[in-house]
């Protein structure tokens, strides 16, 4: 036992010095997005691998998804009023980051599995934007997912199959190679949304 | 200006096409809306301006539609966590108005079952209100104006407004 609880021991802290010398690889300069920044993050690192289930029915995981800039949400599609307003929200800005040049992504990675198969994350997400990308999994897969993004979600159980969820509404943006650098709160628009994430791009393109 | 008129009153739903208007009472419906939905989505959020021009309170305590299930939810975000509440009723007082909209009151249409609500549609319902009683209305199914993110929750009690 004692050997088993060293060769653990061993492994997290070779697992922690290993992402402490990933972090100091990729960690940009403090300040090149100091221009970008609209939300501060206190506490544990945002972020993480997951692996999750696409539109096609593919196992895929992070870093297949994730290729280019990318803003990740986390809803449901028996929603009615948070995750519409939020995924439209979050495909116009996706619109205006197009139209003005930028090669950026949105996902939406429900976090009800039991109800939200692939194919109805598919035709949410392809009602809201054609290049959304809708993510579902096992009940497992989705917990992993919204642990490593540190976000919420509960049942609110009414005992038949229209139940609702309480759940984080945060948009998150994640830049490849980098990882989640900014957070976006619901009031945030579009507009201030497309110019937040371009300056991403600018800046880690200058880097 | 008449136009702007409505375009206050109605708050986040200001630039219908066409409006349409309900009395009952001394209560003026504005606009009952509900957002075009996606074609799976088993549920739409009804939207609408409920004026009280009397003298005593009222309060909206059910819609009746269709649907397997109708409620009235408040959504409400803390700290970032979406919420949302089944709420008995809405109280309007004597000469405020209240407003429905995304981000707080709205009608919950629950088991759509594969019945996509498109622009253009007619959702019929009934709304019940404890003093003036039951208003036929229907709710005119339009597309999620752009743009809009969350701005109107902000600085105002659940779109509860006073005129």
């Amino acid at each position: 036992m004692n050997s088993k609880l060293l060769t653990v021991s061993a492994s997290v802290i070779v697992v922690a010095a290993a992402g402490a010398m990933v972090w100091t690889a990729v960690q940009p300069p403090s300040d090149i997005f100091a221009g970008c920044s609209t939300s501060s993050v206190a506490g544990a690192a945002i972020g993480g691998p997951f692996t999750l289930v696409d539109e096609t029915g593919a196992t895929v995981t992070d870093a297949q998804v994730l290729s280019k800039p990318t803003l990740i949400y986390f809803g449901y599609t028996f929603c009615p009023d948070v995750c519409p307003t939020d995924s439209a929200r979050n495909g116009e800005t996706l619109d205006l980051l197009t139209d003005t040049g930028y090669d950026a992504g949105v996902v939406f990675i429900t976090i009800d599995p039991d109800r939200d198969t692939v194919d109805r994350v598919r035709e949410f997400t392809d009602y809201f934007h054609d290049d959304m990308i809708g993510l579902t999994g096992s009940p497992e897969q989705v917990a992993v997912a919204s642990r490593a993004y540190k976000t919420f979600y509960q049942k609110q159980d009414t005992g038949d199959d229209y139940y609702l969820m309480d759940h984080s509404t945060f948009t998150y943006l994640v830049l490849p190679g980098l990882g989640f650098v900014q957070f976006f709160k619901r009031d945030d628009t579009p507009e201030d949304m497309a110019k937040t994430v371009a300056c991403y791009i600018d800046a880690s393109a200058n880097a | 200006m008449k136009l702007s008129f409505f375009a206050a009153a109605a708050g986040l739903l200001s630039t219908p096409l066409y409006a349409h208007d309900y009395t009952v009472g001394d209560l003026t419906i504005h606009h009952p809306v509900v957002f075009e939905t996606a074609p799976m989505a088993m549920t739409g959020g009804g939207f609408m301006t409920i004026t009280n021009s009397g003298t005593a309170a009222d309060r909206l305590i059910g819609v009746e539609a269709d649907f397997p299930r109708v409620e009235i939810h408040q959504t409400v975000v803390t700290d970032g966590i979406g919420r949302m509440l089944p709420v008995g009723a809405i109280d309007i007082a004597p000469g405020t108005s209240v407003t429905l909209q995304p981000g707080g009151y709205h009608v919950m249409f629950i088991g759509l079952e594969g019945r996509q609500l498109k622009d253009g549609d007619d959702v019929p319902a009934t709304l019940l209100f404890e003093t003036a009683g039951r208003l036929a209305v229907v709710f005119k199914v339009e597309k999620r104006p752009e743009g809009t993110g969350m701005t109107m929750q902000h600085g105002s009690d659940a779109g509860t407004h006073s005129h």
